[in-house]
């Protein structure tokens, strides 16, 4: 009798424990597969995303499938700090020509550069205080982690992110 | 419907294997397979572009470094290649940030961006690494190879050599 109650003890452990873990994988592979909430905050991208912070999602099937083009808003492991993810808009894929000013608020000076295969070029949206490719040049493309499709907080600006054109 | 049953049954425990594969597969370990040879003779010795039946040694992959991404030189690592990000390649780091390497087509010493690597193959003759296509970002590791599982005879971890060539200051 004491040993049936303690093999259906163990036995009950155990589909607790898988519960919990098919859990935990489920949600692993929500987030690495298909989307990911993130939290967006800082200066670089006003207007489009506010300095105090912005609850975003974020898909990753487009990144996935190499879909991720011109305009589209994504999150992008830094190249100066891999454990930074920051968020920047595409402004150019490979074989793009991009005219880019070094200081915008000092000169009118502009170089222009081809972006290499495999590459994109990012900015952000406020050009005056974002460290982009302006800084460091062409990103590869195996750093996006993900194309921001949808604001979900603040409540008032809830909906798709809207395609700019440049 | 007993049938119907053991189907469902069957088809449950394959989904939950699959997460849970899947999952430990991306954050913990892997196994990946070597294809030519750029890294001989640490991985794939005999390898030749003339016999097509051999197949390249399977190593397992190491995913816990990704946290904090801090690496060592030497650590034999798995990255995308900054050209096309889906092909992978498994190349030795032989410098890191703030490190000098010297350029193998000036005289000049090239110093090693921040959040960048220096990769090179083992085999120095038939390699594709960062003497061409410059310093890689740690951003597209995916991994640090460390033990060789595949032929039996050739099971055993992967060294850390310390690279040749490299200048100190």
């Amino acid at each position: 009798m004491n040993s049936k109650l303690w093999s259906d003890l163990v036995k009950e452990a155990f589909d607790k424990t898988l519960i919990v873990t098919k859990f935990f994988c489920a949600l692993h592979l929500t987030t690495t597969y298909v989307f990911t909430p993130a939290y967006v905050f800082g200066p670089s991208m006003l207007p489009t995303f506010n300095i105090s912070g912005d609850y975003v999602l974020a898909e990753k099937i487009s990144t996935r499938l190499g879909k991720v083009g011109r305009n589209d808003i994504v999150l992008i492991r830094s190249p100066e700090d891999p454990r930074k993810i920051v968020t920047k808009r595409i402004v150019g894929v490979e074989g793009d020509d991009v005219r880019y000013s070094l200081n915008p608020e000092r000169d009118d000076t502009f170089e222009t550069i081809v972006v290499p295969k495999g590459h994109v070029w990012i900015e952000g949206d406020n050009k005056y205080m974002s460290r982009d490719s302006k800084n460091f040049g062409p990103v590869p493309y195996g750093m996006i982690q993900g194309r921001i499709f949808w604001k979900v907080w603040p409540f008032e600006s809830f909906g798709s992110v809207e395609r700019r054109t440049i | 419907m007993k049938r119907l049953n053991f189907l469902w049954n069957v088809s449950k425990n394959f989904f939950t294997c699959g997460i849970i594969g899947l999952t430990i597969s991306d954050r913990y370990i892997s196994i990946v397979p070597i294809r030519g040879g750029s890294m001989s003779p640490t991985f794939n010795p005999h390898w030749s572009t003339s016999v097509k039946t051999y197949s390249g040694d399977r190593v397992l992959v190491e995913k816990l470094c990704l946290d904090k991404y801090k690496f060592s030189l030497g650590d034999v690592v798995v990255f995308c290649s900054p050209s096309n990000h889906k092909e992978k390649c498994v190349k030795r780091i032989t410098a890191l940030p703030g490190d000098w390497v010297s350029s193998p087509y000036s005289y000049d010493a090239v110093k090693i961006p921040d959040g960048h690597c220096w990769v090179e193959g083992d085999n120095s003759a038939s390699s594709l690494d960062s003497k061409s296509i410059g310093p890689v970002p740690l951003g597209l590791i995916k991994g640090r190879a460390t033990h060789i599982i595949w032929p039996p005879q050739r099971i055993g971890k992967v060294e850390q050599t310390i690279p040749r060539g490299r200048i100190d200051f």
